[in-house]
């Protein structure tokens, strides 16, 4: 421990002899990261006005009027419902995205005729524009005679977006597993289950939840291949599209605030996952 | 289950991975129970590859594996009764030294306790007791090939499979590993084939040395026999410790080969089992550690041979010396001259000097082919 806080030091720059082009990328990177999270928080702020809240500043008094507001009202649509479909959604998404990713990583540790094929099939849909690639399939319902609706076919649409993603993070994750541990419990002995069960799975743990994360996120805040697939019901994005077209209050940024947190808070959760795993499997060498 | 005998007999081994190029060429040799023995061989020489058929990594194209009687072929590794130990060791990188060795018995369902018990022996047997909760990244090499031994031990085989075993380490821990392996083998009792590129490693630990080139066996036996008695001009390249020339026979008499170049006409080799005629070109042995150097003009008996040669270059070895000289022509010939004589009359580069040996210790070597066993 203690050769490594020396490391650091040494690596550290020593005080005070920073040159010009420090104070030039770091003024850089605050106007970075001004320009990045500034537009989120304004609508933040102007979400906790009170009811004489307008859409722009400044300002009008402090409250959580306008919360209340999203969820009682009926005029601001049904917020409840979407929010509710999105995060089903979601979930599902989720699930198949990282149910077939991996599988996907297994079949491709070997090469197989036609896997080069396979592969740019599975990636060819992130190259397709979101909206074209809805209509696309809100068409191909409706020329098969389904309804589309969000567990059907938006979850088709969404699942083209999040399946390549997952599955280019699931690669990047399986080419850090070596062979070796396979041969070797097969070795002492394991079934092809077994090893999945004890090895796999628990090795690539942290991808694992990587890749979930990406599903839930792309899934939860996607719109373009939602647009013309989720039918007669709204997802939560839709919901904002369409409240942006025809509510003029706070409450619209009060939604923002909202799901805003929401994500942040999945997004902690994943992330506490992963360093809680690892944390873990430190925490038994002490 | 009966006492299973850990013997194991090759016959007619062979693999191909595309059905053009053999890796395995027919291979035959038997491997008495309870010996160590290593296959050593460079790398690609497929010596690998029957380890790992051995193991039942890999199927054999052809042949059969035999093992205390009964043909494996087939077989998953744990009906076969054979453990292995990866190169680099595959230790499950998620869990800690016990469960990595407590791995088998979890496989086979024993309870947590029933594993942990049987663990802990074998943890206490690798010297582990301190590092049992670690995981493997935070152990060193030494103590990983530990953890690796006992997690393969712990299956209770009657063959254990050490791919490279020593090739992780660094050189000082190799030689102590070394050292582990061999009591651990002993302790066990059990058969234990270990492949590697380094013959020191092979020499040191084996009962029986397996040498390999392209697929094929070139001899195998008892590590002295194979460094001492080299069959042929690649197995005494390869163990080293040996001169090797070659030349064209001039005559055979009473038992002795002599040669028609000049410059080997002072060198006189017994028969030996070859049969030479008049004309052919034999390689020829002889150990570095035979060979004398004395100044020109020095009288010697007529039971000795010399080349007359001019010393390449002197190596200081702590316990000898290594001098190299230019004898013969292209081949590579070195004296080991003891540390103590050598200082007494130390040559310099450029000296001429004769490189003289008994001339009844010298060997004829086969011509390079392959043994059929």
């Amino acid at each position: 421990m203690a050769d490594v806080r020396a490391t650091k030091r040494a690596l550290a720059p020593s005080r005070g002899s920073r040159p010009w082009t420090f104070y030039l990328l770091a003024s850089l990177f605050t106007c970075y990261v001004i320009a990045l999270y500034g537009p989120m928080i304004c609508i933040y702020i102007l979400s906790f006005q009170d009811v004489r809240g307008g859409l722009v500043f400044p300002m009008k008094g402090l409250s959580l009027h306008w919360f209340i507001d999203l969820f009682t009202q009926v005029r601001t649509g049904d917020v409840k419902g979407s929010f509710d479909r999105s995060i089903k959604l979601a979930i599902l998404v989720t699930v198949i995205t990282v149910v077939v990713s991996f599988m996907a990583a297994m079949a491709f540790r070997r090469r197989f005729p036609g896997d080069n094929i396979v592969f740019a099939l599975m990636i060819g849909s992130l190259v397709a524009p979101g909206l074209v690639l809805g209509i696309g399939v809100g068409l191909l319902f409706n020329a098969i005679g389904i309804d589309t609706s969000p567990y059907g076919s938006a979850l088709g649409a969404q699942l083209s977006w999040t399946l390549p993603f997952g599955v280019l993070v699931m690669f990047a994750v399986m080419s850090r597993f070596n062979p070796a541990w396979e041969e070797a419990a097969y070795d002492l002995g394991a079934s092809a289950w077994q090893t999945i069960w004890l090895v796999f799975i628990p090795v690539l743990a942290p991808g694992l939840v990587a890749v979930a994360l990406f599903g839930f996120t792309l899934s939860y805040d996607e719109f373009a291949r939602t647009l013309q697939t989720a039918g007669p019901q709204n997802t939560l994005p839709l919901e904002i599209w369409s409240m942006t077209l025809n509510v003029t209050s706070p409450s619209l940024y009060a939604l923002g605030t909202v799901t805003t947190i929401i994500s942040f808070v999945i997004i902690g959760a994943a992330l506490g996952t992963i360093v809680l795993i690892q944390k873990r499997r430190g925490a038994r060498a002490t | 289950m009966a006492v299973l005998r850990g013997d194991i007999e090759l016959a007619g081994l062979t693999k191909s991975y595309d059905g053009v190029h053999t890796v395995v060429q027919g291979i035959n040799l038997k491997i008495p129970d309870g010996a160590y023995c290593c296959f050593l061989g460079p790398s690609g020489c497929g010596k690998t590859t029957i380890l790992r058929m051995i193991a039942g990594h890999e199927d054999p194209t052809d042949g059969e594996i035999v093992i205390g009687g009964e043909n494996v072929v087939g077989l998953p590794p744990v009906a076969r009764g054979t453990a292995m130990m990866f190169q680099s060791y595959a230790l499950f990188p998620h869990l800690s030294v016990r469960d990595n060795i407590a791995f088998a018995l979890r496989i086979r369902g024993l309870s947590k306790e029933d594993r942990y018990r049987q663990t802990d022996a074998m943890i206490e047997k690798v010297r582990l007791t301190e590092l049992a909760d670690r995981l493997p990244a935070q152990l060193s090499g030494g103590q990983q090939q530990r953890v690796a031994l006992a997690r393969a031990a712990i299956t209770q085989p009657r063959v254990l499979l050490l791919d490279e075993p020593l090739s992780a380490l660094d050189e000082q821990l190799r030689v102590r590993m070394r050292v582990e392996l061999q009591s651990m083998q002993r302790d066990l009792g059990i058969t234990f084939i270990h492949v590697t590129h380094s013959q020191l490693e092979a020499i040191a630990l084996a009962d029986m040395v397996v040498v390999m080139d392209r697929g094929e066996i070139k001899q195998a036996g008892p590590a002295r026999d194979v460094y001492a008695t080299p069959r042929d001009r690649y197995v005494a390249e390869f163990l080293g410790g040996q001169n090797v020339f070659s030349g064209k026979v001039d005559a055979v008499k009473d038992d002795l080969v002599s040669f028609a170049a000049p410059q080997m006409q002072h060198i006189a080799v017994p028969v030996g089992a070859s049969r030479v005629g008049k004309g052919d070109t034999m390689d020829v042995a002889v150990r570095r550690d035979d060979v004398e150097l004395v100044r020109p003009g020095v009288e010697l008996t007529a039971d000795k041979s010399w080349l007359s040669s001019r010393v390449l270059a002197v190596e200081y070895q702590g316990n000898f010396v290594k001098v190299m000289l230019d004898a013969t022509g292209s081949d590579e010939f070195v004296a080991y001259i003891p540390e103590r004589v050598f200082f007494r009359d130390p040559y310099t580069i450029g000296d001429v000097v004769q490189a003289t040996w008994p001339s009844h210790l010298a060997r004829l070597l086969a011509k390079t082919t392959a043994l059929t066993a």
